[in-house]
């Protein structure tokens, strides 16, 4: 029930975005049709189908199939959306590091080689990066169900299995989202985004030895960070695996290169960040425990556990953020400036109209979802409500 | 290369009206044919496991159109901005309109939801309808290739048109009838009794219906686009086309009168397609025409991918189709026969 409604959510929510290149970014849309419109028909012909076909099955069929059947069907919706995970970053990543390109007499792009832009080093890493916040963001709304079964003493055997799966789903992904994926990426925009990298990190001067901002706020006038708190020598140490290398700051940056909004930029990534961290420490105390045979007496892991469920929705778009943001002032980094990019005819009074409309139906969505999602919660795996049928919960 | 991905977006386009085209004609067609609570509930599982899957259609015809032909996707869709954010807030109105009735119980839930339904089908039909209208109308192409249109202007055909106009909002109704017969007799097909019943009356209606405006839209369309049997008279034997239509209308009449459920379902399938490949006759080898200066077309040549990104697309293309078709022919297997309430554990 859980999976079907969040599922639909998604793709309602999602469909907006195959629209989007050509309504609003129609002049970044036609030059590089050729490039990104493989990725995203391939999404529409390879995953789309195959998740909707299935999903039919799985809700519809369970009288129908034999149980391995439909386990199967459930296999075809989570290999659908993953599939539709990748072409989507493979989209994502050519706009954030083009290969496999060449320019056209007319000012398009063209696709060189096939392989060569699904394996897109990028894509690779900012793809396993990705699903590892899937995964964690997964785990953490299993754990937050499962800790508020047992805390309040209901369900307290289904919640244990929740928090069991979900805690070494959990560890695992949460350690995988710092190192290596997160480790790699960052390197790697180190190496081929170093405006970004420095953005991100508040870095505005050049540095030997840089050290890494935990906290502090950023002053583009001052070009320096206001109230840090800075841990000497790591930055180098994390980018090139010694302490004394430098490190590019701002300064060697023309201004207008620069990503803007900085200051966005820099809170963006220090939350995931920070989140990400804490993330890591709660689930190796909750499996520390878990391990130990007390986790579901440790109520002071528990609480935690319920209450951070909204975090990693939190962290993803953070970290989307840093993505998108630190690749400005560009739309295809390098190549097309975001002001190239855009549909020239829609006026800004007719994108306002639409993004009002987006914003108080998806505000009007979430009230929604969060209501049928409490009620789901609260009405139990165990016995079902009169119109709902009992099907397991089930990881989205 | 350029005739083929024509044709085959236009397969793309013409599965998604088929297929998506019957379960918003259940939309439309719902709230008066199905009465009681049991009733509502048989209409939507009838379309329930189904119409999701029918709606990948048009967003694997989007991705396609757009890697074929990104100009024409480029254009098209930022021209036809706010009809087309329009469809998108109807398209997620819909889904949740089906989906959400099952999770709220209490009959005003239900009746709001079943409301949602309706009037998000029912736009979504007339917008589908206009959409081509405007197609075989033309917009204000620039040399640029780009235009933008408002929702609408004066409701005249000329140099300056809306989205809609007295010609497209003719397309809108058309589509409206055309999509609620679609649907009328999809849900005689899979439904019996009462429910059956008043589908057939309302089928009944709509076919005539639809007969009379189908008539009307041929002076109109020669009106609003005067070269649009250009092709026509090139190769005459396309008139079969839409001898064709005509044929599969009166197969529609013939075949509800006789109760012979399926073979009329059949029916408007063809006369759905064979519209819309009348209408690609026409146009070919124009994607998008212009309505000032016929130089500015939107052509499959001007709008084409380059040769080499076309070929490895054919392939995958072909290869991701099969799998689709697969799919499809699995679930509606599974899924034939008439609707019946106790059959599924999924709480409709």
């Amino acid at each position: 029930m859980t999976a079907l409604l969040l599922h639909r959510i998604g793709v309602v929510t999602g469909i907006p975005m195959e629209f989007q290149f050509g309504t609003n970014w129609s002049q970044f849309a036609r030059a590089t049709g050729g490039v990104i419109g493989q990725p995203l028909a391939m999404e529409g012909v390879f995953s789309f189908f195959l998740e909707s076909a299935f999903l039919g099955l799985f809700l519809f069929g369970e009288k129908r199939l034999s149980p391995r059947a439909h386990w199967a069907a459930a296999f075809l919706v989570f290999l659908g959306s993953w599939i539709s995970g990748f072409f989507i970053i493979v989209t994502n990543a050519w706009m954030q590091h083009p290969v496999a390109y060449r320019i056209l007499p007319n000012g398009g792009y063209e696709v060189t080689s096939f392989w060569g832009l699904l394996t897109n080093p990028w894509a690779l890493i900012q793809y396993a990066h990705n699903m590892s916040g899937a995964v964690i963001t997964g785990s953490f709304a299993m754990c937050a169900v499962g800790a508020f079964y047992v805390l309040e003493n209901r369900f307290s055997e289904s919640g244990k299995i929740f928090l069991r799966v979900g805690v070494i789903a959990g560890l695992i992904s949460c350690i995988t989202q710092i190192f290596p994926t997160g480790d790699i990426h960052g390197r790697y925009m180190a190496k081929h985004q170093p405006a970004s990298v420095a953005a991100m990190e508040g870095l505005f001067h050049t540095q030997r030895g840089a050290g890494i901002v935990l906290m502090g706020q950023p002053d583009e006038d001052k070009q320096a960070i206001d109230n840090p708190l800075l841990v000497n020598n790591v930055l180098s140490f994390l980018i090139y695996g010694t302490t004394k290398a430098e490190v590019q700051g701002l300064d060697k940056i023309p201004r207008d290169q620069w990503p803007e909004p900085l200051p966005l930029l820099y809170y963006a990534y220090h939350i995931m960040a920070g989140l990400g961290t804490y993330f890591a420490l709660l689930m190796v105390a909750a499996a520390v425990l878990l391990w130990r045979g007390k986790l579901f007496a440790t109520r002071w892991v528990l609480w935690p556990l319920m209450l951070s469920f909204p975090l990693p929705y939190i962290a993803n778009t953070a970290g989307w953020m840093t993505a998108e943001i630190g690749r400005q002032p560009w739309i295809v980094y390098g190549l097309i400036r975001t002001d190239q990019g855009y549909s020239k005819y829609v006026s800004a009074g007719n994108s306002l109209f639409t993004l009002l409309g987006f914003m108080g139906m998806y505000s009007m969505l979430s009230i929604l979802f969060i209501v049928l999602v409490y009620r789901i919660i609260a009405t139990g795996p165990e016995k079902a409500a009169p119109a709902l049928v009992a099907e397991p919960i089930t990881v989205a | 290369m350029g005739f083929i991905w024509f044709w085959l977006v236009a397969v793309m386009i013409v599965a998604y009206v088929v297929l998506d085209g019957f379960d918003i004609g259940v939309g439309i067609v719902h709230l008066f044919v199905a009465r009681t609570e049991q009733e509502r509930q048989i209409s939507v599982r009838s379309i329930g496991p189904v119409w999701d899957g029918n709606e990948v259609w048009l967003l694997a015809g989007g991705g396609t159109l757009y890697f074929a032909f990104p100009l024409l996707y480029a254009s098209a869709f930022s021209g036809f901005y706010l009809a087309l954010t329009i469809v998108l807030w109807l398209l997620i109105m819909r889904a949740l309109g089906i989906e959400l009735r099952m999770h709220l119980e209490g009959h005003v839930w239900r009746a709001f939801f079943d409301g949602m339904f309706f009037i998000s089908s029912l736009l979504l039909a007339v917008f589908y309808g206009a959409a081509l209208a405007n197609v075989i109308r033309g917009v204000p192409l620039g040399t640029d290739g780009y235009f933008f249109l408002p929702l609408w202007t004066n409701w005249q055909l000329g140099p300056q048109p809306g989205i809609l106009d007295w010609y497209t909002v003719i397309g809108g109704v058309l589509a409206l009838v055309a999509l609620a017969l679609h649907g009328a007799l999809y849900l005689i097909v899979k439904t019996e009794s009462q429910l059956q019943e008043r589908s057939r009356l309302a089928a009944r209606y709509l076919s005539i219906t639809l007969l009379a405006l189908t008539i009307f839209s041929l002076p109109a369309t020669m009106t609003a686009r005067p070269d649009g049997l250009q092709n026509y008279q090139h190769y005459p034997v396309l008139f079969a086309v839409p001898a064709a239509i005509f044929a599969a209308l009166i197969g529609i009449l013939y075949f509800s009168r006789k109760q012979k459920d399926r073979e009329a379902f059949t029916c408007s399938c063809a006369y759905l397609t064979l519209m819309l490949v009348g209408v690609a006759v026409a146009l070919y080898p124009r994607l998008l025409p212009s309505s000032n200066d016929s130089a500015n077309d939107i052509t499959i040549q001007k709008a084409i991918s380059s040769p080499h990104t076309l070929q490895v697309g054919l392939i995958w293309w072909a290869f991701g189709m099969c799998l689709a078709v697969m799919y499809f022919v699995i679930v509606y297997r599974m899924f034939r026969g008439k609707v019946s309430l106790d059959s599924s554990g999924y709480g409709h």
